[in-house]
């Protein structure tokens, strides 16, 4: 699994989004969200976001900002926080907890749409599938991603992306929000003192 | 951290990170109907309990399993260590089954540190559940982690420690643990039931509890045994109790947002009245529950992770 | 037999001279002395002693011989320079008649490395009720002379008044192992700060004091001699001066470990510090010295304690108290009196050697080194250094708190009546 940047303003990279490409890409995404799940209308199912500590949480409230904005629906939303369930605990010195808040409501019977910033390996994502598994029983489970640069090693893929990044495996795509970083950007980095 | 055995040089960002970590893991557990976390799994925990607990070996254990570890429980009576088999074997032998961490409770002052030392080689974790009248150090974090719930910070508050502090490894790390979190504390005791040279402890002592009433964020009760009345360490249980106990009128004349705590088993009527007990004052059922996820939280911190060799 | 002529030592670290020794005895003292058809040694350099006497010492034999025995005993004597050792009677059985005082007599004469004189116990199995029979033991080949129930207190005041008495027929001394019972019980480490914050039940300074005390009024009472074993506590030391000064007639012995160590050891919980009376503050320590060096404290007895590994490879409260001291005594006396000036090595001589004599009225140890005195003497290498091995130790038992430290001094070589017992390092029987 990659490591989770915690907050922390990484060394300058390519730019590969500016701010207001973000901007319009959540707003995109928000877009694509209500068309699929018919959000607003009558006999909609309900929805909630999951946002994936650390980025997909703020990421997930903008998403449900622009929801209510273009469709007028409110998506309850919430954070989750997959340490308990990571795959690599072995091999990393002791991490933090981040909090973990369910949206008002629960997720039983609910279509869950899980929210992070990069898709990479998918080990991130399966440890949330774990996560959620034991926090309630959903009706569905979607995937909404700000970028996924490729590399899966499992079978898993997003609903929503936001763009596509191909990327190698020598290089790092690093997210950056305003809530979390002071900015808005997605770079694109070389690692070349990688150990 | 490879093991825990004290609160005593445990420091302050230490200590809050497993605070935190027990506060987040309550929040994730609430309303869940499966309470299990898979983070310990194929980890191997085994308690080595040579006092009578139930509580405490109990929290251990659901605190283990919560976390998905394999939690075994060894009693002193009816094992090995009934026919005479030393600590130390006991302990190599435990770890040689594949023991990634052991939970010990010992009437001798020192037990865990010198677990600790003879299981260096093999790995093992050490938590210590009370070694004699040395510490308790899960005790003192789960106290600690009632008062933050209940008082928020407790950096600046006042907080009283009364009855046997002389024998109570509960005081003993309570005073470690709530000085690292920049609490004041004062100890509130007949002199017989004071440790040697207590004023050189960076606490305040005090004989008579009516005195420091008014003026504490909390008090944390001490259990009392009746039979220390025959070490002439107080004439009778009437008279402590006059002196020393949680009264109804006591509770009364502590500040509105003051709160009661206690180690358990409580002797009711001695150290702490039924009434005070069963107040919405006292945290005592807060402190059982929060002992749990604290346990979880320093198994957490011990086991989840790769240890760096220092 | 021939003679032995050692070159160049310096008695009592004074200038050097040559000694001659025949049939036991030093012939000869001087710069010129005979070497005709003598067995010479250059011995340049070396400090030489009166052979040291060890008034308090525990053979474990019999009963323990899986910790020490009279013989493994003996070697770990004369290997540290000691030519007198005095058996504490708490074996088991308890050397509380003649026929235990006898075989321990008789079993140090055949292993024939020290001298080694039986303590006979007080009180009868050291229960502390009725007196032993101190006259029997008094009169048997033993020749006992030194009575205690080391390892217990004689706390009854009557029973210490009687034994006291009785003792004054028979030119003997009463050596009482201070602790009042009711103030130590479940007591694990000196009553200070750090056995309290080490949650260590505490063995406070008065059960010591208060016995001394008492006991050195009933000296007075009686008229009676009395020996306090292993003082501890810069109060001790205190009233001891008090009594001296009213001319009771009391003497004090202090271990080397108690001149060294102090309870900052308590930390790790490693039982080979546990001792009883405890290790006391570095303050009492600095108050041990001085009283030593100034003669309140007559001298220096090891009180070697010999533990089995599973006595001492636990949890504190579970070991039993006890440390060795034969081989390491000199040199933890140099380091803790010498290099610091507060004892020469005449002084030396008088603490390890010659009061111990003394207080136990023995007739040819601790004698001076001139012409026609025993030959029983030690050469020390006062600028040699070892480090401490329980291992190597000669002792079976390997209980030594010193573990790995590096000490100043090293015995070169043991001479008991003229016969060399030990040297460099290897028992000569």
């Amino acid at each position: 699994m990659a490591p989770r940047n915690r907050g922390a303003a990484e060394p300058a990279g390519r730019e590969l989004l500016s701010a207001g490409d973000v901007a319009r890409t959540v707003a995109r995404m928000a877009h694509q969200v209500i068309e699929r799940t018919s959000l607003g209308a009558a006999d909609a199912q309900p929805v909630v976001l999951l946002g994936i500590h650390t980025r997909g949480a703020p990421l997930a409230h903008r998403l449900a900002g622009r929801i209510a904005e273009f469709s007028g629906a409110r998506v309850p939303t919430g954070v989750l926080d997959i340490t308990l369930y990571r795959d690599d605990l072995r091999r990393r010195p002791t991490l933090p907890l981040g909090t973990t808040e369910l949206p008002p409501g629960g997720v039983d019977d609910q279509l869950v749409i899980l929210v992070d910033d990069v898709l990479f390996s998918g080990r991130t994502i399966r440890a949330a599938l774990d996560a959620l598994r034991d926090a309630g029983r959903p009706r569905a489970v979607q995937l909404a991603v700000l970028v996924d640069r490729g590399h899966r090693e499992l079978p898993i893929r997003a609903d929503y992306v936001g763009k596509n990044v191909p990327t190698s495996r020598t290089e790092e795509v690093h997210v950056q929000l305003e809530e979390t970083d002071g900015r808005d950007a997605v770079l694109l980095q070389r690692t070349e003192n990688r150990a | 951290m490879r093991h825990l055995l004290a609160t005593e040089g445990l420091d302050a960002a230490t200590a809050t990170a497993v605070l935190d970590t027990a506060e987040e893991l309550k929040r994730t557990l609430l309303g869940r109907e499966v309470r299990k976390l898979p983070t310990l799994r194929g980890r191997t925990v085994i308690t080595m309990f040579y006092e009578a607990s139930t509580r405490t070996r109990v929290s251990f254990e659901i605190a283990g399993k919560w976390m998905s570890a394999d939690v075994v429980n060894v009693s002193a009576t009816g094992s090995s260590v009934g026919k005479g088999e030393s600590l130390r074997d006991t302990a190599l032998t435990l770890a040689a089954a594949g023991a990634d961490c052991v939970i010990v409770r010992h009437p001798a002052s020192g037990a865990a540190h010198r677990l600790a030392g003879w299981l260096h080689e093999a790995g093992t974790s050490v938590v210590n559940a009370g070694d004699g009248m040395h510490e308790h150090p899960t005790q003192a974090l789960l106290d600690a982690a009632t008062l933050r719930e209940r008082l928020g910070e407790l950096a600046g508050r006042r907080i009283a420690i009364v009855g046997d502090v002389l024998h109570s490894r509960v005081a003993r790390s309570n005073v470690h643990l709530l000085t690292t979190l920049g609490a004041d504390v004062v100890l509130v005791a007949p002199p017989t039931l004071l440790p040697a040279h207590v004023d050189r402890w960076p606490v305040t002592v005090s004989h008579t509890f009516d005195a420091e009433l008014p003026s504490v964020d909390a008090v944390m009760m001490l259990r009392v045994q009746a039979e220390r009345m025959h070490g002439g360490f107080f004439p009778s249980t009437r008279e402590y109790s006059i002196a020393y106990g949680m009264s109804e009128a006591r509770l009364a004349t502590l500040p509105e947002h003051a709160v009661v705590l206690h180690p358990g088993p409580m002797l009711r009527g001695m150290e702490i009245a039924s009434a005070v007990a069963d107040s919405p004052r006292a945290a005592i059922t807060q402190q059982v529950a929060n002992g749990v996820h604290v346990r979880m939280a320093v198994l957490y911190h011990l086991l989840a992770h790769e240890e760096e060799v220092s | 037999m021939t003679s032995l002529v050692l070159r160049g030592i310096r008695p009592y670290g004074e200038d050097p001279v040559d000694v001659e020794i025949r049939d036991g005895v030093i012939a000869a003292v001087g710069s010129d002395v005979d070497t005709d058809g003598a067995e010479v040694r250059d011995a340049g350099g070396l400090v030489a002693l009166p052979g040291l006497v060890d008034l308090h010492t525990h053979l474990r034999e019999p009963g323990r011989e899986d910790t020490e025995t009279i013989e493994t005993g003996s070697a770990a004597a004369a290997l540290g320079g000691y030519t007198a050792v005095f058996a504490m009677a708490n074996t088991n059985p308890v050397a509380d008649n003649a026929v235990i005082v006898e075989h321990v007599w008789r079993r140090g004469r055949e292993v024939g490395l020290v001298d080694v004189h039986p303590v006979g116990a007080v009180t009868v199995g050291l229960a502390g009720e009725r007196l032993a029979e101190l006259g029997t033991m008094a009169r048997s080949q033993a020749r006992v002379r030194m009575f205690s129930d080391d390892g217990h207190c004689v706390a009854d005041p009557l029973l210490m008044r009687r034994a006291l008495e009785y003792s004054t027929a028979l030119d003997a001394v009463i050596a009482q192992h201070a602790e009042e019972p009711r103030l130590t019980v479940g007591a694990q480490a000196h009553e200070g700060e750090l056995a309290a914050r080490l949650g260590l039940a505490g063995w406070p300074a008065a059960a010591e004091e208060s016995i001394i005390a008492r006991d050195c009024l009933l000296a007075r009472q009686t008229g009676a001699r009395l020996h306090v074993c292993h003082v501890s506590t810069a109060g001790s030391a205190e009233l001891l001066r008090w009594a001296k000064g009213q001319g009771i007639e009391v003497s004090a012995e202090v271990t080397p470990h108690h001149l060294l160590l102090d309870d900052e050891l308590l930390a790790t919980y490693d039982p080979v510090n546990k001792v009883n009376p405890p290790l006391r503050t570095a303050a009492d320590a600095k108050v041990l010295r001085a009283a030593l060096a100034e003669g309140v404290l007559d001298c220096v007895a090891t009180d070697h304690a010999p533990h089995a590994p599973q006595d001492k490879d636990c949890e504190w409260s579970a070991a039993r108290p006890g440390m060795l001291g034969l081989q390491t005594a000199l040199s933890v006396v140099i380091r803790t009196m010498v290099e610091p000036g507060l004892l020469d090595w005449r002084g030396v001589a008088r603490v390890l050697s010659e009061r111990p004599a003394e207080i136990a009225g023995l007739p040819d140890q601790g004698r001076p080194l001139e012409e026609g005195e025993p030959a029983t003497l030690t050469l020390v290498d006062p600028d040699a250094t070892w480090t401490v091995r329980g291992a190597e130790l000669a002792s079976i038992a390997a209980n030594t708190p010193y573990e790995g430290m590096t000490l100043p001094g090293r015995v070169v070589t043991t001479l008991l009546r003229g016969r060399i017992t030990a040297h460099e390092g290897e028992v000569l029987r």
